[in-house]
C-alpha cells in the first residue's frame, strides 16, 4: 500500500507547482504584454521563481520516490 | 573601441542564431534519440528477463507455471537511472569497467566483468560480490558478510563519464583560449564564434546583474559550472556509448556542486552578512526565532540546489524511460507508435530543461554569491 499513498503524495505536490508555476507564468505574461521593453527582466525572474516553486514539487517527487521503496 | 562594438554586435545576432541553431539541435537529436533509445531498452530487457527467469525459477517454481514472467518496469528504469559498474552498450556488450575496493586486507582493484552481471564472486582479499550495483564481501557460501566494510573507489558509468566530459571540455576551451590568445578580441572563429554568444550571455545575464562590480571575480566559476552542468545534461539524454550515464542525476555530483557554491557564499561573505544572520533588524524577543532561521536559511539555500539539479535530470530520465517501457509493458506495437511522438517531443522538452537547468544552477549561484558580497549595497539602499 505504500507504493499508492506515495503516488497521492506526489500528485499532491504536482497540483501545487501547476497552480505555483501556472500562475508565475500567467502573470510574467501579463506584465510582458504591458511592458515589452522589460520583458528579457521579467523572463529571467520567472524562470528563477518557477525554479523555487518546482524545487519543492521536485522535494515530494523524491520524498515518494523513497517513501516507494 | 570598434572591437568592442563589434563584439556586441556579434553578440547580439549570434544570441537570436543562437535559438534557432538550439532548437534545431533539438529536432535532429530527438529523432536521433528515440530508436536507439527502444533498441538500448529492447537489449537489456532481454538480459533483464533472462536474469529474472533463472530468479524466479530457483525462488519459487510455482511461477514457471504462468509462462512468461512479468516485465518488472521499477526495476528496468532504476538499472538504467541508476549507476553501474559495467558500461552497457548494447545486446550482451559492455565495457568492464575497474572496480576498485578498499577493505582493512587492504586494496583490491580488478575488472567488473569478473563478476559476470552479478551471477560471479570474485576472489581477491575477500570473496565479493555485486548484489544490485553494490558490491559486499560475502563468505564461501554466498552469504552476506556485515561486519566487513567494502569502501567502492570504482571508476563506474559515471566515474568514467565524468572524466570524458572533463577531458572534452578541456579540449573545447583550450581550443577556444588558443583562438583569442591567437586573434585576439576580433571576430571569433570557428567553435570560438559558436561559444562566444553563450559565455557571454552568462557574463551579461547571468553574473552582472547580481554581482555587480564583483563579476569578474566569480566569472570563472560561474562559467565553469554552467558549461560543466550543460554538457552533462546534454551527455546524459545521449543513450549511446559517450553518453547514457546520469551523472548530474546523481546526487553526490550536484551535492558537490552545491557545496563549493555553499562555500564560495560564506568564505566571501562580508561583514554585513553575518551581522544579517545573527544581528537581524528585529526586536530582541525575535532573536530566538530568527537566528536559528537564518542559520538554517545558509544550509538551505545550497540542498535545494542539490535537489533542484537532481531531480529535475532524474524525473527527465525517468519520464522517458517510462514512456518507452509503455510499449513492451504492454506487449503492442500500436502502443509503440502511439508513445513515439510522445518520447520525442518529451527528449525535446529535455533538451531544453538541460539548458535551464545549467542556467538556474548558475543564476542562483551568482544570486547566493551576490546577496554575500554585496550586501553594503544593498543596505544603503533601505
Amino acid at each position: 500500500m505504500t507504493g499508492s499513498i506515495a503516488a497521492i503524495g506526489a500528485g499532491l505536490a504536482a497540483i501545487g507547482a501547476g497552480l505555483g508555476i501556472g500562475r508565475i507564468g500567467g502573470s510574467a505574461m501579463e506584465s510582458m504584454a504591458r511592458q515589452p521593453e522589460s520583458a528579457n527582466k521579467i523572463q529571467t525572474t520567472m524562470l528563477i521563481a518557477a525554479a523555487f516553486v518546482e524545487a519543492v514539487a521536485l522535494f515530494a517527487v523524491v520524498v515518494s520516490l523513497l517513501g516507494n521503496g | 573601441m570598434t572591437h568592442i562594438n563589434n563584439l556586441k554586435s556579434t553578440y547580439y545576432t549570434l544570441k537570436t542564431a543562437l535559438l534557432t541553431i538550439a532548437f534545431s539541435f533539438v529536432s535532429v537529436f530527438s529523432f536521433a534519440n528515440h530508436p536507439t533509445h527502444s533498441t538500448t531498452i529492447d537489449s537489456t530487457l532481454v538480459v533483464a528477463e533472462k536474469s529474472h527467469n533463472s530468479e524466479a525459477k530457483t525462488n519459487n517454481p510455482h511461477d514457471e507455471n504462468h509462462g512468461e514472467e512479468k516485465f518488472d518496469i521499477n526495476k528496468t528504469i532504476m538499472e538504467h537511472v541508476a549507476d553501474a559498474h559495467d558500461w552497457h552498450l548494447w545486446g550482451h556488450t559492455s565495457i568492464h569497467l575497474p572496480v576498485i575496493l578498499y577493505t582493512d586486507k587492504g586494496l583490491d582493484i580488478f575488472s567488473s566483468g569478473k563478476f559476470n552481471h552479478g551471477h560471479d564472486v570474485y576472489v581477491g582479499k575477500y570473496n565479493y560480490k555485486n548484489e544490485h550495483e553494490k558490491i559486499h564481501a560475502v563468505d564461501e557460501s554466498g552469504n552476506v558478510l556485515e561486519n566487513v566494510k567494502v569502501l567502492d573507489f570504482s571508476i563506474t558509468k559515471n566515474v568514467a563519464t565524468l572524466l570524458i566530459s572533463v577531458f572534452g571540455l578541456i579540449l573545447i576551451f583550450l581550443t577556444v583560449a588558443n583562438g583569442y590568445a591567437k586573434r585576439g578580441i576580433g571576430a571569433p572563429k570557428g567553435i570560438q564564434s559558436w561559444l562566444e554568444p553563450i559565455i557571454l550571455f552568462v557574463r551579461d545575464d547571468i553574473a552582472a546583474p547580481n554581482l555587480g562590480k564583483h563579476t569578474s571575480k566569480y566569472m570563472p566559476y560561474l562559467l565553469t559550472v554552467f558549461f560543466f552542468i550543460w554538457f552533462n545534461n546534454m551527455l546524459g539524454l545521449i543513450p549511446f556509448f559517450p553518453g547514457g550515464a546520469n551523472v548530474t542525476g546523481n546526487i553526490a555530483v550536484t551535492m558537490i556542486l552545491s557545496v563549493i557554491t555553499f562555500v564560495l557564499t560564506n568564505i566571501n561573505a562580508k561583514k554585513a552578512y553575518w551581522k544579517h544572520i545573527f544581528l537581524p533588524h528585529v526586536p530582541l524577543w525575535l532573536y530566538p526565532l530568527m537566528i536559528p532561521v537564518e542559520i538554517i536559511g545558509i544550509f538551505t539555500k545550497p540542498f535545494a540546489l542539490m535537489i533542484r539539479l537532481f531531480a529535475n535530470i532524474t524525473a527527465g530520465h525517468i519520464l522517458v524511460l517510462s514512456l518507452v517501457c509503455l510499449a513492451i509493458l504492454f506487449k503492442s506495437f500500436a502502443v509503440g507508435f502511439a508513445t513515439t511522438p510522445l518520447i520525442v517531443f518529451i527528449s525535446a522538452i529535455e533538451l531544453l530543461v538541460a539548458f535551464l537547468q545549467a542556467f538556474i544552477f548558475t543564476i542562483l549561484s551568482a544570486l547566493f554569491i551576490g546577496m554575500a558580497v554585496n550586501i553594503e549595497s544593498e543596505e544603503a539602499h533601505h
